[in-house]
């Protein structure tokens, strides 16, 4: 049995992992503050660098241990995952309306349209994205705002292309001139005809660009520039565990297997639901 | 008709490096704080400040001042870095061979360990192998370069401490190197034992940053290695007796390989881009590292010197992929 039709019958175990694990992890930072065993800015440091649960030397209450201040790192992830989210879903959107808007007036309309924003995507993709991402944010001020806006500015180039290269080939299809010659205008046509066909890469592609949200967030924590030093998140729980990598090898162990699942699920889901609604695959 | 396209392609480069310039400008004109008052020390006169404004051409109109930057730019006058008070250029060209070396090495890497994966596929296609390959490639190439240097330093560097996580290069040994290009000269020199240091620095974040790539290169081979072993002269060859393995490196290889250059192309300039934050984790002396120090320093010219050699860099490379694209392929060379 071909992926496509195990797809059609809701059957692919990708799907039900990767939207299991972020349901799971989503329900988790929706939830922190009754599920997190600690508060995740607690310091005390005759409980620091506790080994996790099954270790000797670990303290009951704090399954992951914790770091170098001895605050508790389940909670520290559980809190973490609050930005995680905002970040993934308020950029990657923004990204998509600005990159498929573009992307569909580009490939619709051709012409001088087309041109202008095909240079200015040529200018974007001379950027390195993450240094972009970093001299953005020290430029607009660190802060969630700052880093949302940053990641849509960037990023709005990966819907555009896609998107121009589908319309630009739906745009030859003979629906959209039997639609021309029913008598729909050029944005009619655009919205009604166009636009749906490629809605699967969308989806698919939104879904990838909640992953790339969730790692710059956390490569501008890392580096110190995200939102502030207090809340915690998962790059700057990365950053904690990178220095102290040979006293507690957890602190940097837990957030990475987090930050891992997250992005791969958010890939896999995409891909999933790309093979699910494609129309030609169906 | 390859002059006519190399033409076509180098005036977009110019008007794309002339659209960085614009973007690269208006973004360090948005950053909050005066250029002046950091230059002057505290207390400086009303007149001293209208002075130096005048000198930098500040007072005139923001397009007279794009234009007097650029013109500036363009004389190599990247100005003076504020955090290390050095020529901006200079400290560009002194960090840039650290980066082109880590990206050349990552980049060979890639397309060994692609190449390799791809034939191994495409020799066994249809078996548990290839599904093997196609799931391990599709986990790969959806895991960034960030955490893959992070998995990596946790592996190699904590769990078995084989190779060295931090840095370019072992402080306590002596370089008599005269160019930046340490892993070049090295071998110049015949210092391998040099060599050898280097390369114990530099394989955690090559590896890094191959190893996404390495997926895609795996993954688009493999399908064109595939369409091109069903074609009448690979059977023949087949017919003629040399072995799978002989086929697909003598006859389907060169032909299956086009479609995967113009990617590693695009994905090259993808990669080096990884160097920014991928030397940051490593400690490793490139021009990344320097890029995010500038930043947080908020060191305006230095930032905006890395930018535009970054930003030339990647049009160079795309520029370069295009001509050899166009001369490789016969349709383009001949047409």
């Amino acid at each position: 049995m071909d992926e496509a039709s195990v797809a059609r019958r809701g059957l692919s175990p990708r799907l039900w992992l990767a939207g299991g694990w972020l349901l799971l992890a989503l329900l988790a930072a929706i939830f922190a503050p009754l599920i997190a065993p600690q508060d995740p800015l607690a310091q005390d440091l005759m409980l620091e660098r506790l080994p996790p649960f099954w270790l000797d030397g670990a303290e009951p209450g704090y399954w992951l241990g914790t770091d170098s201040l001895g605050r508790d790192l389940l909670s520290r992830l559980i809190f973490g995952g609050r930005i995680a989210f905002i970040v993934a879903f308020a950029a990657a959107t923004s990204a998509c309306l600005l990159g498929s808007a573009l992307g569909l007036i580009a490939g619709y309309f051709g012409g001088w349209a087309d041109r202008i924003i095909s240079r200015i995507v040529d200018v974007w993709m001379a950027f390195p994205p993450v240094l972009f991402a970093i001299l953005l944010v020290a430029v607009l001020g660190t802060g969630l705002s700052s880093v949302i806006l940053a990641i849509a500015i960037i990023d709005w180039t990966r819907f555009c292309r896609v998107i121009r290269a589908e319309a630009m080939s739906q745009a030859r299809m003979d629906y959209v001139e039997s639609a021309r010659i029913a008598g729909y205008g050029r944005i009619g046509i655009m919205l009604r005809e166009v636009l749906p066909n490629v809605l699967p890469s969308v989806v698919a592609l939104l879904s990838l660009e909640m992953g790339i949200a969730v790692i710059v967030e956390a490569i501008l924590s890392f580096v110190n520039l995200s939102i502030s030093t207090d809340d915690p998140t998962w790059g700057s729980i990365i950053a904690e565990g990178r220095l102290s990598i040979h006293q507690a090898w957890w602190v940097l162990v837990f957030p990475l297997i987090t930050l891992i699942l997250t992005v791969l699920s958010f890939s896999q889901f995409g891909e999933a639901l790309k093979a699910r609604f494609d129309p030609v695959l169906r | 008709m390859l002059l006519q396209r190399f033409l076509v392609r180098l005036l977009t480069m110019l008007v794309t490096l002339f659209g960085v310039a614009v973007v690269v400008f208006v973004i360090i004109r948005i950053a909050p704080g005066d250029p002046i008052a950091m230059m002057l020390p505290p207390g400086a006169s009303n007149d001293d400040i209208a002075l130096l404004r005048a000198l930098y051409g500040l007072d005139k109109s923001i397009v007279q001042q794009f234009f007097i930057w650029l013109s500036g730019v363009l004389h190599g006058h990247f100005g003076t870095s504020i955090s290390l008070r050095q020529d901006v250029l200079g400290l560009v060209f002194n960090r840039l061979p650290a980066t082109l070396e880590l990206a050349t090495v990552a980049l060979l890497m890639a397309i060994a360990i692609g190449t390799t994966a791809a034939i191994l596929g495409a020799r066994s296609r249809g078996t548990a192998v290839e599904a093997g390959i196609d799931i391990v490639s599709g986990a790969t190439l959806s895991i960034p370069d960030f955490l893959w240097g992070l998995v990596l330093i946790l592996l190699f560097g904590v769990l078995v401490p084989v190779f060295d996580i931090s840095g370019r290069v072992s402080p306590q040994l002596d370089l008599p190197f005269a160019t930046q290009f340490y892993l070049v000269e090295s071998i110049l020199r015949l210092r391998f034992d040099l060599t050898w240091d280097l390369l114990k620095h530099m394989l955690m974040p090559a590896v890094a940053l191959a190893l996404p790539l390495a997926a895609i290169i795996a993954q688009l081979l493999k399908q064109s290695l595939k369409e091109v072993l069903d074609l009448d002269y690979v059977v023949l060859a087949r017919v003629k007796g040399f072995s799978e393995t002989q086929v697909i490196l003598r006859e389907a290889l060169k032909n299956a390989a086009l479609p995967t250059l113009t990617l590693v192309g695009v994905q090259f300039t993808f990669l080096i881009g990884g160097t920014v934050i991928v030397e940051r984790l490593f400690s490793y002396e490139g021009l990344g590292n320097m890029a995010i120090d500038a930043v947080i320093n908020r060191d305006l010219p230095l930032i905006q010197g890395i930018v535009l050699v970054f930003a030339l860099l990647f049009v160079l490379i795309n520029l370069a992929v295009d001509m050899t694209y166009a001369l490789l392929n016969p349709r383009l060379r001949h047409g």
